[in-house]
C-alpha cells in the first residue's frame, strides 16, 4: 500500500518559508495569493497502514508543532 | 570528573566540545552506537548536522542506541548538556520542552551574542552570577525556541528558563528571547550558542564558555558557589 | 586489437564534433586507437581532451611558474600542493573553480565546488581546516542585470554555507566582486586548506600488479552527464522529454555524505591501507583511473557492473562519465580488501571492488566481464595535443565603460560615503555570516578582524602556538587594463595581506579564470597574466603548488574580466600576536608606510565615475614593495603594532575608514607637507593638477605598497630603517577627520572630509539593504 503523509507547520506558529513565498509571489506578477505554508511530504509503501499514524507521532512529524495529514494512494504511483 | 560526548555520523564540533571540557576535568567521545556511558559524570550531546539534519534536525540521532542510555541517565538525575544541534536532540527526544524551529531569517547566522543568566542556581550555570553576561557565538540555521503560551509561563514560573539573549541580540525569533532551558529537574539542559567556542582567549576573546562547563563540575563534586 | 562489444549505432566525428572534439582531434583519437573509437571509448577521449580535464591551451604557458621551494613538499601534479609547517606537519591547499555549473544552478554549483576542493585535500592525506570563497557577478543594482546577480549571489553564499558548516570545516575567508562583465559568466571559485602530518602524504599513482581498485561513497547516478547525453544509444530514448530527465546536467552535493567520505579516508590512511587514493572530480571514473594509472604507469581493469548505481539501466558510457559527488577511488593489496570494506561499513559508505591494476599500461572499460572499452592510457592522460596561443594585443578597448553612479564633481567627504557603500566595498557581513568560521576551534582571526585570516596550528614551539594565514584576493578590471603588472598587484596585496598579520608566504595557489584562448587579444591577456604572476612569486619567494584553469569565461557580450584569482598560504610563529586591521588605542599614531604610488587609474573611483579602463597601469617596484612588505611583517610580530592594514580598492581614504569601522573609533588624519611633498606628485602621474584633484588622486588613488599602521610613534618610526614612513594622524573621537595642514593648506581651512562613524557604518552597511 502506498501512503503519502502532509506535514504542516501548525497553526499560529510563526512560518517564515510560507511568508517569504506569499511576499515572493507578487513580486513574480502573481497577484491574489494568502494564507501561504511551507510544509513536508512523505511517500512509502507499507505493509500495514495501521503503523503510519504510530511513525508519524514519533518520527515523521514533530507534534508540538506540526500538523500531519495521512493519505492513503489507490494503486501504485 | 568525567565528561562523555556523544558522536553521531554528521557531529561536527563534538571534538570543539571535548577540548573544550578537557579544560575543566577528563573526557572522552561516545561513538553513537555505543550502549556504555563509560562512568562519565555528565554527558554533553554535541553541535552539528547530526544525520544530516535529514527530516528535521535531532529527530533520528535521537533514536540511536547511545540516546537510549542517555535516556535512562537523565531519569537517574544524570546530568546533560545539550549543545545547538544537542539541544535539538534532547527537544526531539522530549528531555527537554519545547522545540527548535527555523530561523526567523530563514538563513543560517553565525553571530557573537551576548547571552543574561536568568539562573544561577542551577547545575549549569552556578559558576555565574545572576544578571552575568556571557559572550558566547551562535552559529546556526534552525534556533528559534517555540513552546506553547501555556508551557512557557510554567516554565518561566518554574525557573527553567536560564538564559537568554540580550537585548538587541535574538536574531533567530526565539521566543521571549530564550537562548537555553532546563528541564524540571533541573538535570538536563539545553542551548543554541556553543559555549565550547568560549573557552580561550586566542580563539575569540571570550571565556564565558568556559563556566558552564565549570558549573558542570561545580555541581557532580557538590561544591556550591 | 581485441573483441568488443558495440552497440547498434557506432558513434562518429559528427559525435565527436558535438562532445567538443575537433575533427583533427578526432582523427588523432583514431590513430591512437588503431581504429574508430567506440561509445565508451569517445565519451572518454572526449572529456580527457577537453580543456578542463587536458589544460590544451594552459599547460605550456604553466610550465613557465615557479614551482620549488624550502617549503615545497609536495608541487603542481598531485590533487593538492602542500608545505612544511614545521613540527611535522605540512599544509595541504589549493583553489578550484565551479563557474560554469554555478551559473546553471548557483546553489548546488557552488556547494559541489566546495564538496569537490574539499575531496582534492583529504584525497592527499589532509584533514580540511578551512575554506575561503572568491566570487564575481554583475552590478547587483543594475536594472537590467541586477535581479539576476542577487539571485546568483544569493545562491552561491548559501550553497558555500550549506556545504562547509554541514561538513564542519568552518569558511574563514574570501571576496566578492561585482563587475558588469561578470554578468553573463559568474566565477565562483573555491580555496581549502588541510593539515596532515608529513609522513601520512599520500600520492595518487596506481601501483602494484594484481592490487584491487576500490571505489567508495556515494552511490552513482547520471549527474552531470548531460553533454554526453548524444551517445545515448537508441534504446533509452536518445530524444524527446524523457531522455532530458533522465541525464540531469546539475550536479548535486551531499555534505553530510561527504562528512562520513572524510571520516572513512582519513582512518583508511591512518591504518595504512591504501597503496594510493584519488578522488572522483570533473570526468568522474574516466579521469580518476586514467590518471591513477597514468602516474604509477600502469594499467587498469574496471567492470562498470560492479559500480554501485542509484539509477536503473545506466549504459557503460555514462557510468564512467557521471559526475555523481562524494565518491574515491583507491588501490588497495589484496590482503587488506577485508580491512577496507569493514571501515566503509563502520562509516556508512558505500565500497565495492571495482576493477584490478594491471601491466597492459591500458585502460579497459569491461561490463559484466565484457570488454567495452579498450584505450593506451597515454593516449588518454598524456597524449591530447596541446597548443600554442597565439597572443596578440588588442588595439581596441575589450570593455565597454562601466556605468557612472558618481558625478566627477563630487567633493572628497560625499566621495568617501559613495565608495564606502559600493558594493565592492560594503561590508560583506551579511554573506560572512552566514558561514560558520570557528569550527574546528583553531581561528584566531575572523572575517572583518584582519587583512588575512588566522588559524592556530597545534602544539607549541618554545611555549608560543605557529598560526596559519591565508588570503584570496583578485582585482580582474585591474588586470583588465594591465593584465602583466594586474596579476603582480594580486599577488602583491596577497603577501601584503599575510604581512598585516605577521606571516610569511610559503607558496601560492592560483585560479586562472578567462574567455576564450583561442582569441588572439584573449591569449594575450593569459600570457601576459601568467608572466606577472610567475615573476611575482618568484620576486616574493612564494612558489605556486598548484592550481586550476578555466577558460572559455564568455557571453555574447563579451568575455569576462582576466580574473587571475590568487590564494596564498603564510606562516606566523605566535598566534597571540596576530594582527589585528581596526584602529585599538586613542592616541595611538597612525602612518602609511610603504612605497605607496597612489594612482586613479584602474580605481573603484575611476569605476564610480564612469571611466573607461586606462590602457596600462603604472609599474610597481617589487624589490622595494617586499622590503616594506617585510618590514610590516617584523613589526607585527614583536608585537609593538596596534593595526595593520593593506591598502586597496579605495585607496588611502577608504583604508583609513576601515581601519576607523573595524576599531569602532575616529581618527584625526592631518595630511602635512612632508605627505604632500611624497605622495602629490605620484598622484598628478606628472600632470599639474589643481589642490583639489590632488586630493582626490591622493586620497582614491590605489596601487600597491601602502600600509597603514597603528602604534605607539617609537615602533612606527623603527621603520623608517627600512622603508617610507608618513606620519598621517592620531585614533581617537567619534569622527574620521581628514584636514591638510601647513603649506598645502587651502584658502577655505577646514578639513577635507569629516564623517562620524555613525555615517561610516550607515554607508558601509549597504549590502545589508540588497539581502534584507
Amino acid at each position: 500500500m502506498r501512503a503519502r503523509v502532509l506535514i504542516r507547520p501548525k497553526a499560529g506558529i510563526l512560518d517564515p518559508q510560507g511568508v517569504a513565498v506569499e511576499r515572493a509571489l507578487p513580486a513574480l506578477g502573481f497577484a491574489g495569493a494568502a494564507n501561504v505554508h511551507v510544509g513536508r511530504l512523505v511517500e512509502l509503501d507499507v505493509e500495514d497502514p495501521t503503523q503510519l499514524e504510530p511513525m508519524c507521532e514519533r518520527l515523521l512529524a514533530n507534534p508540538l508543532v506540526e500538523d500531519y495529514e495521512v493519505q492513503l494512494l489507490d494503486g501504485s504511483s | 570528573m568525567k565528561f562523555g560526548i556523544l558522536q553521531f555520523p554528521g557531529s561536527c564540533d563534538e571534538v570543539d566540545a571535548l577540548d573544550a571540557a578537557r579544560r575543566v576535568g577528563d573526557a572522552e567521545l561516545i561513538w553513537h552506537a555505543e550502549r556504555d556511558l563509560k562512568g562519565c559524570d555528565a554527558i554533553v550531546v554535541p553541535g552539528g548536522f547530526s544525520y544530516g539534519d535529514y527530516l528535521r534536525a535531532g529527530a533520528i540521532a535521537r533514536f540511536s542506541r547511545v540516546m537510549e542510555s542517555v535516556i535512562a541517565f537523565a531519569s537517574e538525575g544524570g546530568l546533560v548538556l545539550g549543545i545547538c544541534n544537542g539541544f535539538q536532540v534532547l527537544c526531539e527526544a522530549r528531555l527537554l520542552p519545547g522545540a527548535l524551529l527555523p530561523n526567523a531569517n530563514l538563513r543560517f547566522t553565525f553571530r557573537q551574542v551576548d547571552l543574561e543568566v536568568l539562573q544561577a542556581d542551577t547545575s549549569f550555570t552556578c559558576a555565574c552570577a545572576l544578571g552575568e553576561r556571557l559572550s558566547i557565538p551562535a552559529k546556526h540555521s534552525w534556533g528559534r525556541y517555540y513552546a506553547d503560551e501555556r508551557t512557557l509561563s510554567d516554565m518561566d514560573a518554574a525557573g527553567q528558563i536560564v538564559l537568554a539573549y540580550a537585548a538587541g541580540e535574538n536574531f533567530n525569533g526565539s521566543l521571549r528571547d530564550i537562548a537555553g532551558v532546563r528541564n524540571e529537574a533541573g538535570n538536563v539542559f539545553g542551548l543554541m550558542p556553543h559555549p565550547e567556542h568560549a573557552v580561550s582567549e586566542l580563539l575569540g576573546g571570550s571565556t564565558g564558555g568556559l563556566k558552564i562547563f565549570q558549573s558542570m563540575r561545580m555541581a557532580v563534586e557538590g561544591v556550591h558557589a | 586489437m581485441s573483441e568488443l562489444s558495440s552497440p547498434p549505432h557506432p558513434p562518429g566525428v559528427e559525435d565527436a564534433l558535438a562532445l567538443g572534439l575537433t575533427r583533427a582531434e578526432y582523427e588523432l583519437v583514431c590513430e591512437k586507437q588503431g581504429r574508430a573509437p567506440n561509445q565508451v571509448e569517445l565519451a572518454m577521449y572526449s572529456l580527457m581532451w577537453s580543456e578542463h580535464c587536458a589544460y590544451k591551451h594552459s599547460k605550456k604557458l604553466l610550465r613557465t611558474l615557479p614551482t620549488e621551494g624550502e617549503h615545497v613538499v609536495m608541487g603542481p601534479g598531485e590533487n593538492a600542493g602542500a608545505v612544511d609547517v614545521g613540527d611535522g606537519m605540512v599544509c595541504a591547499f589549493k583553489v578550484e573553480s565551479h563557474n560554469h555549473p554555478s551559473a546553471v544552478e548557483p546553489f548546488q554549483g557552488a556547494a559541489t565546488g566546495v564538496g569537490g576542493i574539499l575531496r582534492d585535500i583529504f584525497a592527499i592525506g589532509a584533514r580540511p581546516i578551512a575554506v575561503l570563497d572568491s566570487l564575481r557577478f554583475g552590478e547587483p543594482a543594475s536594472t537590467n542585470t541586477g535581479e539576476r546577480a542577487r539571485y546568483l549571489l544569493d545562491g552561491a553564499v548559501s550553497g558555500i554555507g550549506h556545504y562547509g558548516n554541514s561538513i564542519g570545516v568552518p569558511t574563514v575567508g574570501g571576496e566578492v566582486y561585482f563587475e558588469a562583465p561578470y554578468e553573463q559568466s559568474c566565477l565562483v571559485n573555491a580555496m581549502a586548506l588541510g593539515l596532515a602530518r608529513r609522513d601520512r602524504l599520500v600520492r595518487s599513482a596506481a601501483a602494484g600488479l594484481g592490487n584491487v581498485v576500490i571505489l567508495f561513497g556515494a552511490s552513482t547516478g547520471r549527474d552531470g552527464i548531460g553533454g554526453a547525453s548524444v551517445l545515448a544509444s537508441a534504446e533509452l530514448g536518445g530524444e524527446g522529454e524523457d531522455a532530458q530527465e533522465k541525464r540531469p546536467t546539475v550536479q548535486v552535493g551531499d555534505p553530510f555524505e561527504e562528512k562520513k567520505l572524510l571520516e572513512c579516508s582519513l582512518e583508511l590512511l591512518e591504518r595504512e591501507l591504501l597503496v594510493s587514493l584519488q578522488d572522483l572530480g570533473a570526468a568522474g571514473l574516466t579521469s580518476s583511473a586514467s590518471e591513477m594509472a597514468s602516474k604509477g604507469v600502469v594499467g587498469i581493469d574496471i567492470d562498470v557492473a560492479a559500480v554501485p548505481l542509484r539509477e536503473q539501466g545506466m549504459e557503460p558510457f555514462e557510468v564512467m562519465v557521471s559526475e555523481s559527488q562524494e565518491r574515491m577511488l583507491c588501490v588497495v593489496e589484496p590482503a587488506n580488501v577485508d580491512a577496507v570494506m569493514a571501515l566503509c561499513a563502520k562509516w556508512e559508505v558505500n565500497g565495492a571492488v571495482i576493477g584490478t591494476v594491471t601491466d597492459t599500461q591500458r585502460m579497459r572499460i569491461l561490463r559484466d566481464g565484457q570488454l567495452v572499452g579498450d584505450m593506451p592510457v597515454r593516449a588518454l592522460v598524456d597524449d591530447c595535443p596541446l597548443y600554442e596561443l597565439e597572443p596578440q594585443k588588442p588595439q581596441q578597448p575589450l570593455y565597454t565603460a562601466p556605468t557612472a553612479t558618481l558625478s566627477a564633481g563630487t567633493g572628497p567627504a560625499e566621495t568617501l560615503l559613495a565608495l564606502v557603500s559600493s558594493p565592492n566595498l560594503a561590508s560583506r557581513r551579511p554573506l560572512f555570516e552566514q558561514y560558520d568560521a570557528i569550527v574546528q576551534s583553531r581561528t584566531v582571526r575572523r572575517p572583518e578582524q584582519a587583512d588575512a585570516a588566522v588559524l592556530a596550528l597545534p602544539g607549541t614551539v618554545g611555549g608560543a602556538r605557529g598560526a596559519l594565514a591565508v588570503s584570496i584576493d583578485c582585482n580582474g578590471r585591474r588586470v583588465a587594463a594591465d593584465p602583466y603588472w594586474g596579476t603582480v598587484g594580486a599577488v602583491l596585496e596577497c603577501a601584503s595581506n599575510l604581512a598585516c598579520v605577521g606571516a610569511e608566504p610559503l607558496g601560492t595557489t592560483n585560479n586562472l579564470n578567462f574567455g576564450n584562448p583561442e582569441k588572439a587579444h584573449i591569449a594575450w591577456q593569459l600570457s601576459e597574466s601568467v608572466r606577472g604572476l610567475g615573476d611575482a612569486c618568484r620576486a616574493l619567494r612564494a612558489p605556486i603548488v598548484g592550481g586550476n584553469v578555466s577558460l572559455y569565461n564568455e557571453g555574447a557580450a563579451g568575455p569576462i574580466y582576466p580574473t587571475p584569482v590568487i590564494g596564498m598560504v603564510g606562516r606566523l610563529p605566535d598566534a597571540s600576536r596576530a594582527g589585528s586591521l581596526g584602529f585599538a588605542r586613542s592616541g595611538d599614531e597612525i602612518a602609511l608606510v610603504g612605497p605607496f604610488a597612489p594612482s586613479l587609474a584602474g580605481s573603484e573611483l575611476a569605476k564610480l565615475h564612469g571611466e573607461a579602463l586606462p590602457d596600462g597601469l603604472p609599474e610597481v617596484d617589487l624589490a622595494k614593495a617586499g622590503v616594506a612588505l617585510e618590514g610590516v611583517r617584523d613589526a607585527v610580530r614583536r608585537g609593538s603594532l596596534s593595526s595593520a592594514h593593506d591598502v586597496a580598492e579605495g585607496g588611502l581614504a577608504v583604508a583609513l575608514a576601515e581601519c576607523c569601522l573595524a576599531g569602532s573609533v575616529g581618527a584625526r588624519i592631518e595630511l602635512d607637507d612632508a605627505f604632500w611633498e611624497e605622495i602629490a606628485p605620484v598622484a598628478s602621474g606628472g600632470r599639474s593638477l589643481s589642490p583639489q584633484a590632488a586630493l582626490m588622486a591622493a586620497l582614491f588613488g590605489e596601487g600597491p605598497g601602502g600600509f597603514v599602521l597603528s602604534g605607539a610613534s617609537a615602533a612606527i618610526r623603527e621603520l623608517g630603517a627600512r622603508t617610507r614612513v608618513l606620519r598621517l594622524g592620531t585614533v581617537g573621537g567619534e569622527e574620521l577627520v581628514i584636514a591638510t595642514t601647513g603649506a598645502n593648506a587651502g584658502p577655505s581651512s577646514g578639513p577635507s572630509i569629516v564623517t562620524t562613524l555613525l555615517q561610516l557604518d550607515e554607508a558601509h552597511a549597504a549590502l545589508r539593504r540588497l539581502f534584507p
